[in-house]
């Protein structure tokens, strides 16, 4: 075995043991991995399918996979089965004609379960520790918060998933973001995770997979992790994982496709086995102090492009690349960032729109209004976060405000929906891209938390939310 | 056979320092409403190849006239970040590139270029920065050998490293879906042994 490791194994190295059906190189560097489960989306899969169908082949094990129609579908209140332009239609068409022939379950945009596949999948009980979880999807790793291993695979890598089960796959080196320390009010695991980002940049985890530990990430709640999971791949990681603990077992059990009776119990012994070893050995070690951290907003178009909100535009001091940031996002060095107008607020995606992320911005709404020429949208992420939500009466609280309340899908967090942003719209959002375009050609974004994204529609300008307060 | 074997290039480089260059740069959001692979030349870098109205930027160099379509790209450091979306590298190859060589690639783009044989290249930052000088001041004709795993380009000449899995996988051009399921009976006998220690993971 490889000596670097040594006699301590990370969880990271205990997961993909466990799925290694061949040793490709000799090393154990390059394995064949057999991957435990995969959701499919309707824009990343359809030249998957097409390459299958034309060698005729079958999916291995249909059984293993769910189809979810999230990114190009609609969020209009009052949508029906059709797709806002002929294309998303192609492609919806395309999906279900491959999830029937192929045997792959798939929700649709008018099932009850319809939603963001990486919300989806967990409200399943599909998302289980100790699996290996690949999909057409960067933010796969947001499964890491359960832990276990998801990360993100191109359409080929979807094409060789479905024929055979495995991927060839290249291990990660090791790396342990431990965060120890009580979060303040009002700051929340998006402002640790951007922490984070800004920390170690871009591509601080590229070639690594993550595992978060610390004081303060075990007294998160697994929503919370998730986010912190989600976005790890906005600093390069290809994985993300936490240790699974009660909360997580808590948060599968009783899921619908969650294991029952003696096999719940078989499963949870063995989940509490999934932690590293005292003495693993990490690549590399990074330590934040939560109590630190402020609420976190970017002021840039790459997501290190971030500062605490009582800070202010950065000087390019030379630098081409932050030069080219802010003449996109039109700001001028110097400026408080508390000061900037915006028009657009959304709170949505993978990131930041679970039941917890709509109370807090629920909690920051109550009894206010959206400032004058805001417009603001709250797309839920899933049908089901939609139904609880207004099972809570939050849905009458985002209404009051002024926010439109809409449906699920990944709308405003890309864009490939009709949910745009109009060129040199600039948008608080609580979603975790800000690249040029990303949420309409000309677009600027402004990556927060989903409280933040609140107080900033409230006050017409990205606004630090401690200084607003909760409603209770 | 999947894709025309790596295995000798020549052609122009030409260079784009940008770090984190990020694939809805390279292929926005409009370009990925297909079911196909077709058509995504004319999508990417699109925001940086036009205006606001549609009409080219002459400065950009796919648009340049002493590059047009450039075979190889000298690139900045986390090419290729963000989304997965595949769509970004198809583009790239049908609009005549290669390869790419930078300092750094980001993990899911990495791989769909080896998957479609686009060879990215994880060179010395000093060789890059030679290449990128020497490209940034105009055409340079250049030539990877894969299998010698050398750059050339005029009086530069640079080796580089590459895992030998991926390696084979771009100098081969093979079906990878073909190979592995030349080893299904592994996979068959895998699964079961999964299935009988993990039980509750059979779905």
């Amino acid at each position: 075995m490889d000596a670097g490791r040594g006699t301590g194994r990370t969880l990271y190295d205990k997961i993909v043991d466990a799925h290694v059906v061949r040793d490709l190189d000799g090393l154990g560097e390059e394995v064949l991995l057999y991957v435990d489960r995969s959701v499919l989306n309707e824009y990343t899969s359809p030249q998957a399918f097409t390459r299958l169908r034309a060698a005729n082949r079958p999916v291995w094990r249909p059984r293993a996979t769910l189809g979810v129609v999230d990114h190009v579908n609609s969020t209009a209140a009052d949508r029906g089965a059709l797709m806002p332009d002929e294309a998303g239609q192609t492609q919806t068409d395309y999906f279900a004609r491959n999830s029937a022939d192929f045997g792959i379950e798939k929700f649709d945009v008018l099932h009850p379960m319809q939603g963001i596949e990486h919300v989806v999948m967990p409200e399943m009980g599909l998302v289980q520790p100790g699996m290996v979880i690949a999909a057409g999807d960067s933010h796969t790793t947001t499964y890491g918060a359960f832990g276990a291993l998801g990360f993100g695979i191109g359409t080929s890598d979807i094409e060789h998933y479905l024929a055979t089960q495995t991927l060839v796959y290249r291990r990660l080196k090791n790396m342990r973001v431990r965060i120890d320390g009580r979060l303040g009010f009002g700051v929340v695991s998006k402002d640790l995770v951007m922490t984070l980002i800004r920390e170690i940049g871009a591509s601080g985890a590229t070639g690594y997979a993550i595992e978060f530990a610390g004081q303060a990430i075990a007294a998160l709640s697994v929503e919370a992790r998730m986010t912190i999971c989600n976005m790890a791949v906005e600093c390069g990681a290809r994985g993300a994982l936490i240790a699974p603990d009660d909360k997580v077992f808590a948060a599968i059990e009783g899921k619908p496709r969650a294991p029952r009776g003696a096999l719940w119990d078989q499963a949870v012994a063995y989940w509490r086995t999934l932690r590293s070893d005292e003495g693993a050995r990490f690549d590399q070690e990074i330590a934040l102090d939560a109590s630190e951290i402020a609420p976190m907003v970017t002021w840039g178009t790459s997501p290190d492009q971030a500062a605490p909100i009582s800070a202010y535009v950065p000087q390019p001091n030379g630098r081409a690349d932050i030069a080219r940031a802010l003449d996109y996002m039109d700001l001028r060095p110097g400026a408080a960032l508390a000061d900037i107008p915006i028009q657009r607020a959304f709170i949505g995606s993978c990131t930041n729109a679970r039941i917890e992320d709509l109370r807090q911005a629920a909690a920051v709404l109550r009894g206010r209004r959206v400032a004058a020429g805001v417009r603001a949208m709250i797309a839920p992420g899933s049908s089901a976060v939609r139904r609880q939500a207004e099972a809570e009466g939050l849905d009458r609280v985002f209404i009051a405000a002024g926010f439109e309340w809409r449906q699920s899908g990944c709308s405003m967090c890309l864009a490939m929906n009709d949910d745009v942003l109009a060129p040199g719209e600039r948008c608080a959002s609580s979603t975790n891209r800000n690249f040029e375009g990303r949420q309409g050609a000309g677009g600027r974004t402004h990556l927060m938390s989903p409280a933040m994204v609140a107080a900033a529609a409230v006050m017409g300008r990205l606004t630090d939310v401690r200084k607003l307060g909760a409603r209770a | 056979m999947s894709f025309e074997p790596f295995i000798v290039r020549e052609g122009l480089a030409a260079a784009m320092p940008v770090a984190n260059v990020d694939t809805d740069v390279i292929m926005p959001k409009q370009f990925l409403k297909g079911i196909d692979r077709a058509g995504l030349d004319r999508g990417v870098f699109h925001g940086l190849r036009y205006d606001a109205s549609g009409a080219p930027i002459a400065d950009f160099i796919f648009n340049d006239s002493r590059w047009r379509a450039p075979r190889f790209l000298i690139v900045g450091p986390n090419f290729g970040c963000g989304s997965s979306r595949e769509h970004a590298v198809w583009g790239l190859m049908q609009a005549g590139v290669s390869a790419l060589i930078g300092t750094s690639f980001a993990g899911i783009f990495f791989d769909n270029c080896t998957r479609n044989g686009l060879l990215a290249i994880c060179a010395a930052p000093n060789d890059v920065d030679a290449l990128l000088a020497r490209a940034t001041e105009g055409p340079c004709a250049m030539r990877i050998d894969l299998p010698e795993q050398t750059i050339v380009a005029g009086d530069l000449k640079s080796r580089f490293e590459i895992e030998p899995g991926r390696k084979r996988a771009l100098t081969s051009g093979l079906d990878a879906v073909g190979l592995t399921l030349e080893h299904r009976d592994a996979i068959a006998a895998f699964e079961a042994e999964h299935f009988a220690r993990y039980p509750w993971i059979k779905p």
